[in-house]
């Protein structure tokens, strides 16, 4: 089933996607604990109580007080500050590496599926090896090489998530193609491009937008670990797992340093989890059914 | 079964060269003289030159590409630049402590795992199912080396129960024991996330079967139903999670190995990243491909075995 209708306007859109969203109570979960988290992120320059980097070496290492709600580093910087302005970091890698890999990956699964026959055995065939190599250390190699900068941890991340979504796309574009609807257009004579984006693509948007959420949660979730290894964006700039690698140094004095951060990476992964399977689990008869 | 396990054969040997060839490109793409990105720019041009023929790298890419790959099918992966030993070596003094860590994170997945996905799937939509299926998106949700860093805090510092640092090398079975839990747990913990989700999809399936009605009518007890003709059909699937969440386990080892101060493959690689190693990172690499191949492999070779239908597909 789709998540979006074919035709209807934008109200009917609204109200179908409403109506999937009320079928599963864990994605509306999701979206709330997401909206939030992206409510923070966008909201750090105003609601930041300090700026991140800076450093005052008389509060270093302070408890969570009135002053800093959340406590400071052994720079003396603000936690709470770095996590909001953290948030914006983990939430556009996680998206915009997510959306890269989406948009090359849907490309390739379509172009695969749609021409088939050596298009298919070429295009699958380097996907195959790509997933082969697991994601973590595939973000680790590529960072590794290229250097630790928001740019290349973008493309190491949008690089593992592609070749999911040319599997999860070249699947229902096979099963597509020889409907009717395909078949018609090619009939008018539509060209293959018409055909793809304008026929096969909108079918299997729905599909595409709930792995795209599931894979954003693994996106957070590998930035964060990358950058705990200290491959991530350089200091000072604050990411989540920058925090808690600089924390760790002092796990055993000052364990909030390295504590708060993962309580905010754990939610964000946590509400893309959630709202990506409970979508999942709507517009997925076999499991609604049960 | 010969016929389906020399296929299978024949299928992973391209794949394990095809993976090599992409560890080769990858590290190959370092942006300007990889001797130079080891030694800094104050080198001097003897040092780097020296470098350059330490790690092959003054010959053609094609004949380097060659080397490598001859190389890595002959157990040979070239020198570590930091320590001057054989790469292969380095690997094979920690891979057991990365193979025991695994192994036991994987049993506490499955021994924990399969029951709450057979309980989540019996009492589907009761308050059990929703609290364990919260637990396990949880499970999920949860980066390695932060679970890693809360498991130190609550049981080595709150509690003093394990140690901060886990040393595998310790003569005494006792103490060596003790020292793995933590990491164990930490990687079990996300284990049982993912079987039980794969446990409860699974068996939802195999309980809607005719088979499974047919046992119920015929006055066949629910613990029979469930256990003998339910779970037995639906740990077929389960047996794929090991291939499906390698990729994860993997992950997750380096990143628990890095937090316990475990020696293994991933604070290996921590090793070879600091010291800019990249003889070293690329050994670990090659070695983890052929994992993933072999394990693959015997993934593919045991579903053959326990479901026939697949040998015929």
């Amino acid at each position: 089933m789709s998540l979006f209708p074919k035709a209807g306007g934008l109200r009917r859109t609204i109200r179908d996607t409403i109506r999937v969203f009320n079928r599963n109570k864990t994605s509306w979960a999701g979206l709330v604990l997401l909206l939030f988290m992206v409510s923070l992120a966008v909201l750090a320059p105003w609601i930041s109580p300090y700026d991140p980097i800076d450093q005052n070496i008389l509060e270093r290492l302070s408890p969570a007080s009135a002053e800093h709600l959340l406590g400071t580093d052994h720079f003396g910087r603000d936690i709470l500050s770095r996590i909001l302005w953290g948030a914006r970091i983990s939430l556009s890698v996680g998206t915009i590496s997510v959306l890269m890999g989406m948009a090359v990956g849907t490309v390739l699964g379509i172009l695969a599926g749609y021409k088939g026959k050596y298009w298919d055995y070429m295009i699958m065939g380097v996907m195959d090896v790509f997933m082969a190599i697991p994601t973590l250390l595939m973000g680790l190699m590529v960072v590794a090489v290229l250097g630790p900068n928001l740019v290349n941890l973008t493309i190491a991340i949008a690089l593992t998530v592609a070749p999911r979504f040319a599997r999860i796309a070249r699947a229902p574009t096979i099963s597509i193609k020889n409907r009717d609807f395909v078949e018609a257009g090619r009939a008018m004579g539509f060209s293959d491009l018409r055909i793809m984006a304008g026929h096969i693509f909108p079918n299997i948007l729905g599909e595409l937008i709930v792995m795209g959420s599931l894979w954003i949660a693994t996106a957070v979730r590998i930035e964060a670990s990358l950058s705990f290894i200290g491959l991530g964006v350089k200091p000072p700039t604050p990411t989540w797992g920058g925090m808690i690698r600089e924390g760790f140094q002092n796990i055993l004095s000052d364990p909030w340093i390295s504590i708060y951060p993962g309580i905010f990476i754990l939610i964000t992964v946590l509400a893309f989890n959630m709202l990506g399977d409970g979508l999942r689990d709507a517009i997925d008869p076999k499991l609604r059914n049960s | 079964m010969l016929k389906y396990v020399l296929k299978r054969l024949a299928m992973a040997i391209p794949i394990l060269i095809a993976v090599l060839t992409l560890v080769f490109v990858i590290i190959r793409i370092v942006p300007g003289d990889p001797a130079m990105v080891v030694l800094g720019d104050q080198a001097s041009a003897e040092a780097l030159a020296a470098l350059r023929t330490k790690m092959g790298l003054d010959v053609p890419l094609i004949q380097q590409y060659f080397t490598f790959l001859f190389g890595a099918f002959r157990g040979d992966l070239g020198a570590s630049l930091l320590s001057g030993r054989p790469v292969l070596s380095e690997v094979m003094t920690v891979l057991p402590y990365t193979i025991d860590l695994t192994i036991a994170g994987v049993v506490i997945g499955i021994v924990f795992g399969v029951p709450l996905g057979v309980l989540t799937a019996v009492y589907r939509n009761s308050v059990t199912d929703y609290i364990i299926r919260v637990f396990s998106l949880f499970g999920l949700s949860f980066p390695a080396f932060y679970s890693a860093i809360l498991l130190i805090l609550i049981f080595s510092i709150q509690f003093n129960l394990f140690p901060v640092i886990s040393d595998p090398d310790l003569s005494n079975y006792g103490e060596r024991m003790n020292h793995l839990v933590l990491p164990a747990v930490n990687l079990g913990l996300i284990m049982v996330a993912y079987i039980t989700r794969s446990t409860r999809s699974s068996m939802l399936e195999v309980l809607r079967e005719d088979y499974v009605r047919t046992a119920k009518a015929k006055g066949v007890p629910r613990f029979v139903v469930i256990t003998r003709h339910a779970l037995k059909n639906a740990l077929i699937p389960i047996v794929t999670v090991i291939g499906l969440y390698l990729g994860v386990l993997i992950g997750n080892s380096v990143l628990t190995e890095i937090v316990f101060n475990r020696p293994g493959l991933g604070k290996l690689i921590l090793d070879a990243l600091s010291e800019r190693d990249y003889t070293l990172l690329q050994g670990v690499m090659v070695i983890y491909a052929f994992i993933i191949v072999i394990v693959n492999l015997i993934t593919d070779l045991t579903y053959g075995f326990v479901d026939p239908r697949v040998k015929h597909q």
